[in-house]
């Protein structure tokens, strides 16, 4: 910056440059581009890959559901097999697996908020709906792909080791357990984007998933609340994850739950874009 | 050019930045100038659409800065170099940033080799040091080449090289014809760096002036006399028709006299003088007189310990004396009392 040449050009440029027209006084060499959601999701989509936190989560979520899958399938026989789909090994793993969709989700955007980096993103993409559609949107295909992955992976590995016992089609289970977890994970996402801070967003996400499993064993005590109970141990996270592998054939396929959590999930989205443009950064 | 209209923000009961109206206008570089707490950052995180403001507006050439579609063109913002996933490598920092406007990858590069963090671009921003964070917020703000810049208390942190460094680079973007507005609670940084001034204290604008007529307007200069016959002199001082201010020090003070007249005088009446020099106040003193009403946190120091390097921190136009405030009374001693 301070080579003799450029302050030639400097001292000569400033006077008819500023002064003909205030505003357009300098122009960059660099080619002027519309911004739109795709700049967008470039952006995050380095953000996510480039931080370490989303190697840890996904790490960890890979061993729990494919390590504890493999567990389960190789204890088990293949009689076990005959009325449930080969996916049933991952739901154990899943269990404890989407706590760490949940704490991705959180983190996508409340490290941002954290380290101040929001401030810095906001500048730079000042359309904030924009910013949040785009960690939405690359939060859920990543969790949804690498769940899907992780429940595919241990459905092929049983199959495998437990091949011919039925033929049941576990395809879709795959995809509504990879949904399933990812949408809580999305969950996490607006709600860390309306808690700002990422224990605090955690913690109402465990929460939100262990809280419902747990309660229902103390309303059933009290007649006056064992509908309640009943319900909330019908929506569940662990149950309705159950529902959806077909642990229990006697119910549906966890339709209910996966819509209730739809439900839910988009509440919590519009909350966070209402927020998200009142609020100062 | 940046238009301040009427900006206000209040939180609950406190106004933070109120009724501010001025233009920072391109070529020069402007100085934002306030003690701690008058609502510095405040009004920069307004101007950048961070912070809503409760009244007023600001406009961007024009624009509202929510609606520029291509934010880092226009404007390169620093404003704390605690804005940065400390997990997340210089480069990578930079590249999501580029992505978000489409400015092309070469460009990473570019403001990395001009910010001087090539050699550490793939190290975490965690382990940088305040000044290397302080370049990486820089290289952030330049990114887009924009037409305006904003710089945050920019030198904070920085060691005297890398002060030097940023204050060359501002004086050449404003040079190319760019829009510089940086903010300082230090009045001898600006005065080396900012052609134009706002100054502000709680929230109000005290001054919106060049930093010519700045200095010019605020820098009281007067002739510091000492003399073991302080009465006779005082008396021949009086006939002359001068001016003494007597302090506390035993030392006399006269207002924009002139030493050669004075010494004449003191030669014709055979008065002993120990000391006669001409002094001026410096720019940090005029500063402190400026904002002395509006300093919302005070040190309520005992004058007599007053440190006087505190007072008078070296300018190149107005060196301070090196007892600057020593026998006078201390700055703002009446709006402590106040």
């Amino acid at each position: 910056m301070s080579t003799p040449q450029h302050q030639m050009q400097q001292q000569a440029a400033p006077a008819p440059n500023w002064q003909a027209a205030p505003g357009t006084s300098y122009t960059s060499p660099i080619p002027v581009t519309r911004t739109h959601l795709g700049h967008a999701l470039a952006s995050e989509w380095t953000k996510i890959k480039s931080v370490r936190s989303t190697m840890w989560t996904l790490g960890v979520f890979l061993l729990l559901v494919v390590g504890i899958g493999l567990l389960v399938a190789a204890q088990t026989s293949d009689a076990d097999y005959a009325e449930v789909p080969y996916t049933i090994p991952a739901f154990f793993g899943l269990i404890l697996g989407q706590i760490c969709l949940i704490t991705l989700g959180v983190l996508v955007v409340s490290s941002e908020y954290g380290t101040g980096m929001i401030r810095t993103t906001f500048t730079a993409s000042p359309q904030r709906y924009r910013v949040l559609t785009a960690k939405l949107l690359i939060f859920f295909v990543v969790a949804f792909v690498v769940s899907a992955f992780a429940i595919g992976f241990v459905g092929l590995a049983t199959s495998g080791m437990h091949g011919g016992a039925s033929d049941n089609k576990w395809g879709g289970t795959v995809l509504m357990g990879a949904l399933y977890v990812s949408l809580l994970g999305v969950l996490a996402l607006a709600v860390g984007s309306m808690l700002r801070h990422s224990a605090g967003a955690i913690t109402s996400m465990l929460g939100v998933v262990l809280v419902p499993a747990i309660l229902p064993a103390f309303l059933m005590m009290s007649e006056s609340m064992r509908t309640i109970g009943e319900k909330m141990q019908e929506y569940n996270a662990p149950n309705a994850l159950a529902q959806i592998f077909e642990l229990d054939s006697d119910n549906g396929g966890g339709g209910p739950q996966l819509a209730l959590l739809a439900g839910v999930t988009a509440a919590a989205i519009a909350g966070a874009y209402a927020l998200l443009e009142r609020r100062d950064v | 050019m940046i238009e301040l209209e009427g900006l206000t923000k209040r939180y609950g009961e406190k106004m933070a930045v109120n009724h501010l109206t001025f233009a920072v206008r391109p070529g020069i570089v402007t100085g934002f100038l306030g003690p701690n707490g008058a609502g510095k950052s405040t009004t920069m995180r307004m101007m950048l659409g961070l912070d809503r403001p409760t009244a007023g507006d600001v406009r961007i050439d024009g624009q509202h800065y929510d609606r520029l579609k291509d934010p880092l063109k226009y404007i390169g913002a620093l404003l704390d170099a605690k804005g940065m996933h400390g997990g997340r490598s210089a480069f990578n920092h930079l590249l999501c940033l580029a992505q978000s406007n489409g400015i092309p990858r070469s460009r990473v590069h570019e403001v990395l080799d001009t910010v001087g963090l090539t050699a550490v671009a793939r190290k975490k921003a965690k382990g940088f040091s305040l000044g290397m964070g302080q370049r990486l917020g820089i290289a952030g703000a330049l990114l887009g080449d924009p037409r305006i810049l904003m710089f945050d208390e920019p030198v904070n942190g920085l060691d005297p090289e890398g002060i030097h460094w940023i204050r060359n680079l501002m004086k050449s973007l404003a040079a190319q014809g760019r829009t510089v507005f940086v903010s300082s609670h230090l009045m001898s940084e600006m005065a080396l760096t900012a052609d134009h001034l706002v100054v502000i204290g709680q929230g109000r604008l005290l001054a919106d002036t060049s930093m010519a007529d700045f200095i010019q307007r605020n820098s009281r200069s007067y002739v510091r006399i000492r003399s073991p016959q302080r009465e006779r002199l005082l008396d021949v001082l009086y006939g002359a028709g001068i001016t003494v201010v007597e302090t506390d020090g035993g030392t006399l003070e006269v207002d924009g006299g002139k030493p050669e007249r004075i010494g004449e005088l003191a030669a014709q009446h055979q008065i002993v003088l120990h000391e006669l020099s001409p002094q001026q106040a410096s720019l940090e003193e005029a500063f402190m007189r400026l904002t002395a009403e509006s300093v919302e946190y005070h040190a309520h120091a005992d004058p007599s310990l007053a440190d006087p390097s505190l007072a008078g921190t070296p300018s190149p136009s107005a060196p301070p004396p090196p007892s600057g405030g020593q026998g006078r009374q201390a700055w703002g001693s009446d709006w402590k009392k106040g």
